[in-house]
């Protein structure tokens, strides 16, 4: 049977895995037979369902400080004290803000929940009167700005022949964690770029394509360890575009 | 996968972001508090050991899985889950969409988290890798040190195990593998 072909390749192909050109071709099947449509969309619901039941055992603050004080006064670069500093007072805020939000909801609104913390960092940002600490078009001077004040580094992709700008980038912070807030502009939208150490448990949405939320389109994946959210009030298309440029710098 | 870090970042650095997520792996590895409490620390202080061996450029968060699985396999429960092995890949089985299909579709997170308890340990470890830490194929065969057919194979065949799992629940028949 024609479709075994392409059985064959569904798993690959709902855990990301297939290559580009395979992905499209599947991708165009998937919306001509419906029997395979199926069967993909069972083994998504199977990937969800394993996803939430498998995050079940939070470690006890006892043992998180226990293994923080053993690992902890290793020899590191003075300025990383200094976010740490401004990381503390925000990462107690958040601490607490995320433990009610917990017991709220824990599976269903997660998704929501970030999302809606990063839309208002999103408005938050704009509305401040120094909407970025880097100002600069130029990613050669926004990535290294970010050195020594957020815990890992990452690539952004070459603008040139698109009609997205970058405006330029400060340090955001997400779950307790530091990450970096990128601003770009596309005609008189402004969109967030927020990249943030993969954590799993509070940062984990499943990607699935642009989402809207309260008027703004949210995307969100992984790379390479790092979680990448792109918010914005423009349309699905110009979000995965931003996305798609931003996947492919890496 | 190369992980983009910067050079001089420390091992706390790295290695505490990753606590929750090794603790929720440690605990479904061990069915165990105590244990899972043990085998964290016991990873760090490994790790933090063996740092200056970990090759910066390198995936950091494979690295520091594939120690707490090593430890975890010498220690007293991981010696007891049996020794594995992977089969040739079979046939992909016709998983047209049943009412059964239907059932798995609405089972409910205790179910799940039940199902995988029962699981065989390669088959509940590799779900976990690529489910809930959404790890690549190639992560997935840093940490598990296995070639990435055998992590496709294995993942396969892990999935083909749950559904049947799940299955079984439904229909109210004897639980266990």
């Amino acid at each position: 049977m024609a479709c075994d072909a392409w059985r064959e390749k569904l798993d690959a192909y709902v855990d990301g895995e297939l290559p580009s050109s395979e992905a499209a071709a599947m991708g165009k099947h998937l919306r001509e037979c419906t029997d395979c449509a199926a069967d993909a969309l069972e083994r998504v619901q199977m990937k969800r369902a394993v996803a939430v039941a498998g995050k079940r055992y939070q470690p006890s603050l006892a043992l998180r400080e226990k293994v923080q004080r053993s690992i902890a006064g290793r020899p590191r670069r003075e300025k990383a004290w200094v976010w740490r500093i401004v990381a503390l007072p925000a990462a107690l805020v958040m601490l607490l803000s995320l433990a009610v939000g917990l017991y709220v909801d824990r599976e269903i609104t997660r998704r929501q929940r970030v999302y809606s913390e990063l839309a208002d960092l999103h408005v938050a940002t704009l509305a401040s009167g120094s909407p970025v600490d880097v100002v600069s078009t130029d990613r050669h001077t926004v990535k290294p700005w970010f050195q020594g004040k957020i815990p890992f580094s990452f690539n952004l992709p070459e603008l040139q022949g698109t009609d997205f700008t970058l405006a330029g980038g400060r340090v955001s912070y997400l779950a307790q964690s530091p990450g970096a807030h990128l601003i770009y502009r596309l005609r008189q939208h402004e969109i967030s770029v927020f990249i943030f150490q993969d954590r799993g448990e509070e940062t984990a949405v499943s990607a699935s394509g642009p989402v809207s939320t309260m008027s703004f389109t949210v995307e969100s994946w992984t790379k390479n360890g790092l979680r990448y959210f792109v918010v914005g009030d423009v349309g699905a298309q110009d979000v995965e575009r931003l996305s798609k440029l931003l996947r492919d710098a890496g | 996968m190369p992980d983009r870090r910067l050079p001089a970042a420390t091992f706390e650095e790295l290695a505490l972001p990753l606590f929750d997520q090794l603790y929720n792996f440690a605990h479904w590895l061990t069915h165990d508090a105590t244990e899972a409490e043990d085998l964290v620390q016991e990873t760090y202080t490994k790790a933090l050991r063996g740092f200056s061996g970990f090759q910066i450029g390198t995936n950091f968060r494979a690295w520091i899985f594939r120690i707490l699985r090593n430890t975890f396999l010498t220690s007293r429960t991981g010696l007891k889950s049996t020794a594995f092995e992977d089969d040739e890949i079979e046939a992909v089985a016709s998983t047209h969409p049943t009412p059964e299909a239907i059932l798995i579709q609405q089972a409910d997170r205790e179910t799940v988290q039940q199902a995988l308890t029962e699981m065989a340990v390669p088959f509940r470890e590799i779900l976990l890798l690529c489910e809930v830490e959404e790890m690549s194929y190639e992560e997935i065969a840093q940490v598990l040190a296995i070639p990435i057919g055998t992590v496709m194979s294995r993942l396969y065949r892990a999935r083909k195990a749950l559904r049947t799992l799940l299955l079984e629940k439904f229909k109210g028949g004897p639980s266990g593998v």
